[in-house]
């Protein structure tokens, strides 16, 4: 969705609670907010908005050139969102603690080569030995480095397996907050197709170099790792540098339009970055958040263009919000068209945005098509990625403020995993995971 | 197997050049023995449903006449293995009441043999000491040893292929339908067990094994899986006996030529790979056997004749990479173990009843080791 979860933060954080039974009225009159729709309730009023940036923007580089793979911060969060995706969830089969750290050391060696476009494996796709496979499997010969960021997150089931086993001496490092996510009314959610002990998140701007990165990843982790599910995406659905044209998700709507940037650093902190209030390993990393929404096109398609924009809360042509001008202007929940409010109560938009939701997160999703169903309908959608500080005061407390969003008539959750996702790796000597392990 | 264009980098590799084939008069028909010249004893082994009695724990070095009995109420098989289950040598087949004679020459060291009443699982097992001095081989004779070695594992395959491919033709010539259907897997499992040889004959394997669709157009569907397709889909033999004929005559063939057979050590490597992704492609997808869905059986045979392939180059091995002798051991019997769980009253849950998730972990086991095992070439190469 378009915004399915979205956020929506151009306002900041305002109370949260009392969801039930939403009314505008009573939403407005909790905040206390009569005019414009950024509600500057509370100390950390306008953090969020999209003019505080306070660094300088990200966006600039070639879409071709490589992104550091070392920092205090893994790469592919708030990184300028490529354009293509693949993403992986995996299941450990061993039991051998010792076999588990060395795949993630090799993961690391493989990933700071193939982000700085290099092959895989120090040999090469094509100078090995003859008779022994190629250390890399040779797809992305003579492709660039092509802004390729290779993310790493931990499962629940990591630290404690679903039968409650222990595999890795890890329960007791288990972060709080790192829990299976509630269910959610209207879930159609699919065991197969979700959760996972690890996963790995790969973005770039060429298709073949995300693909290649999660190919060999796999093959390296033959013996220790098994894919449990995998995603590709083809089209960022939300900008996350100021720098970076908003796109249009299926619904052929803008997404992303508030979504929090790079360049809102202290915003970050508070809302994307793990801070000292959580487990020591995973301070300067984040959570991740996966949700496959299926989007109900056949239906969608033959809605009305008022329908379409009455569900979203914004314009399908300019993406301003309704009653507004243009894209960027602040959304306005007390303005009124003829009597009625412009946005309504059930959009998205009003029900998704900080202002309501009372909380910000990081959306960085993309769009799939998975071929079609049986009936013939595309299988289609959002592949829904969100980036937090806590998952309960982030994903999970804007998605309970979509039980009445309209958008749901349109879309099915098909989907649902929630990843611990450490700090940066931060020079040679270091692996993902090596302070949770370590 | 066979879809035709798989086999074609065996062949076009040069390595059909490199095919040796050696007068190799040993053992009798039957009997995987390596022939070291005359036996200089004869041990008596008396095998039953549980037990296997050696006569003795202790043999000099040299060529033994090991004589098995099998006074139990099951077929029974006798090996006797080296470190890691390296076959040494191996009688198969040995009905109820039966004696048969295995002609093995080991060298110092210490084995294992089994006796396999059922013809399943790892066997009644006892220690055998043989003494004398440790012959000390280069690295060419060892690997000329390893070829060698597989050679006495295809001739003991051999004789069996034939023995039960002529009990499945006779069971369908005679419209024995259920009896056929039986015999089906246990014929099967010894010409999975040695396909890499088989398909070095790349005109006979497309017949004994294709699948509907291989031909080429105005060929006809023949082989195994023509009449699994008429047990199994129109449960009848009849229509039948031409292509029960044709497979006898063509097994008999391949047989002849597998006998005269020596594979080069990089054969061994390519072919114990070969037998995984055979696994991986055609039995953990239950394309193999489609209509009988006895895969199973046939995912058993592929990863049995992978092991012996690699076994073979076992001494060769362990000097060059120790490290990943170990690992293959590791993540074979890891294999063995998740396919063991599908091992029922004589014989193996049919692939349409195994579940997704039973399937994935079949799947990773065999992932692994494809993995672990796709390096011995490199390893054979490098000498």
């Amino acid at each position: 969705m378009t915004e399915p979860t979205m956020t929506e933060p151009t306002a900041d954080q305002p109370a949260p609670q009392q969801r039930a039974g939403l009314s505008r009225r009573r939403l407005l009159g909790a905040f206390g907010a009569g005019t414009a729709g950024v509600l500057a309730a509370g100390a950390a009023g306008g953090v969020i908005g999209r003019a505080t940036a306070d660094e300088a923007p990200s966006a600039g580089a070639a879409p071709t050139d490589a992104v550091p793979f070392h920092g205090e911060h893994q790469a592919g969060i708030v990184t300028p969102a490529q354009d293509r995706l693949h993403f992986v969830a995996l299941d450990v089969t061993t039991d051998s603690r010792e076999d588990l750290v060395q795949l993630l050391e090799d993961w690391t060696e493989a990933a700071r080569r193939m982000t700085a476009g290099r092959d895989a494996g120090p040999v090469g796709a094509v100078d090995g030995e003859r008779y022994a496979p190629p250390d890399d499997t040779g797809e992305a010969i003579g492709l660039p480095a092509s802004g390729l960021t290779l993310t790493v997150g931990f499962g629940p089931t990591l630290f404690t397996a679903a039968d409650g086993t222990d595999r890795f001496g890890l329960a007791a490092r288990r972060p709080a907050p790192l829990v299976d996510l509630p269910a959610f009314p209207g879930d159609q959610i699919e065991p197969a197709i979700s959760g996972g002990d690890l996963c790995i998140q790969a973005c770039a701007n060429d298709p073949q170099v995300a693909v290649h990165a999660i190919r060999n990843l796999v093959r390296i982790g033959a013996g220790v790792v098994s894919v449990r599910w995998s995603q590709l995406g083809f089209g960022r659905t939300s900008s996350t540098s100021t720098g970076q044209a908003t796109p249009r998700n299926l619904f052929g709507f803008k997404d992303g339009t508030d979504n929090l940037k790079a360049e809102n650093g202290s915003t970050l902190d508070r809302f994307v970055w793990v801070g000292d209030d959580d487990a020591d390993w995973l301070r300067g990393g984040s959570y991740l958040v996966t949700r496959r929404i299926r989007m109900l096109i056949e239906p969608w398609d033959s809605s009305s263009l008022d329908e379409q924009q009455r569900t979203i809360g914004r314009a399908k042509g300019s993406g301003a919000p309704l009653g507004q001008q243009a894209e960027f202007d602040p959304v306005d929940f007390t303005k009124q068209v003829d009597g009625e409010f412009a946005v309504p109560e059930t959009s998205h938009v009003f029900l998704a945005h900080p202002t309501n939701s009372g909380t910000a997160i990081l959306r960085r999703g993309y769009s799939f098509v998975d071929g079609s169903d049986g009936l013939g309908r595309l299988d289609a959608g959002l592949f829904f990625i969100a980036f937090q500080r806590n998952p309960e005061t982030g994903f999970v407390q804007v998605q309970r403020n979509l039980r009445l969003d309209a958008m749901n008539e349109y879309i099915r959750h098909t989907s649902s995993a929630v990843f611990a996702c450490p700090p940066g790796v931060r020079d040679d000597g270091d692996w993902w995971g090596r302070a949770l392990f370590g | 197997m066979s879809v035709r264009d798989r086999r074609l980098p065996l062949l076009t590799a040069g390595l059909l050049a490199a095919l040796t084939t050696a007068a190799c008069g040993s053992a009798d028909a039957g009997s995987g023995g390596a022939s070291g010249g005359e036996a200089a004893d004869t041990v008596a082994v008396a095998a039953s449903d549980d037990a296997c009695d050696v006569a003795s724990a202790e043999l000099p070095a040299g060529t033994h006449e090991f004589q098995v009995t099998n006074s139990g109420s099951q077929v029974t098989e006798f090996y006797v293995y080296a470190e890691g289950d390296r076959v040494m040598g191996e009688v198969e087949n040995i009905a109820p009441g039966l004696t048969r004679e295995l002609l093995v020459e080991l060298p110092a060291g210490t084995y294992e043999t089994a006796c396999k009443p059922g013809m399943v699982g790892d066997g009644i097992r006892s220690d055998l000491t043989i003494t004398g001095e440790a012959a000390s081989l280069s690295e060419d004779e060892t690997l000329a040893q390893a070829s060698a070695d597989y050679q006495r594992y295809v001739q003991s395959q051999t004789g069996a292929l034939l023995e039960q491919t002529t009990a499945f033709v006779d069971a369908v010539e005679a419209g024995d339908v259920e009896g056929a259907k039986a015999l089906f897997p246990v014929a099967r499992t010894y010409w999975e067990r040695i396909e890499p040889v088989a398909e070095i004959f790349g005109d006979l394997d497309p017949l004994i094994d294709g699948r509907e669709g291989d031909q080429a157009e105005g060929e006809d569907f023949t082989g195994f899986h023509r009449i699994e397709q008429a047990l199994w889909v129109g449960n009848t033999t009849e229509g039948m006996a031409p292509y029960a004929d044709q497979l006898l005559a063509n097994v008999q063939e391949i047989v002849d030529l597998a006998n005269e057979t020596t594979l080069e050590p990089l054969q061994l490597a390519n072919g114990a790979k070969a037998l995984l992704d055979e696994i991986a492609t055609g039995k953990i997808t239950g394309e193999e056997d489609r209509y009988s869905h006895t895969d199973l059986w046939d995912f058993a045979a592929n990863l049995e004749g992978s092991e012996a392939a690699v076994q073979a180059l076992r001494p060769y091995l362990e000097e060059a990479d120790p490290d990943l002798v170990a690992e293959i051991d590791e993540r074979f019997a890891a294999t063995e173990a998740e396919l063991e769980q599908y091992r029922t009253d004589g014989g193996w849950t049919l692939h349409d009843q195994l579940t997704e998730d039973q399937l994935q972990g079949l799947s990773d086991s065999i992932t692994a080791l494809s993995e672990s095992v796709s390096q011995v070439a490199a390893v054979v190469a490098d000498r």
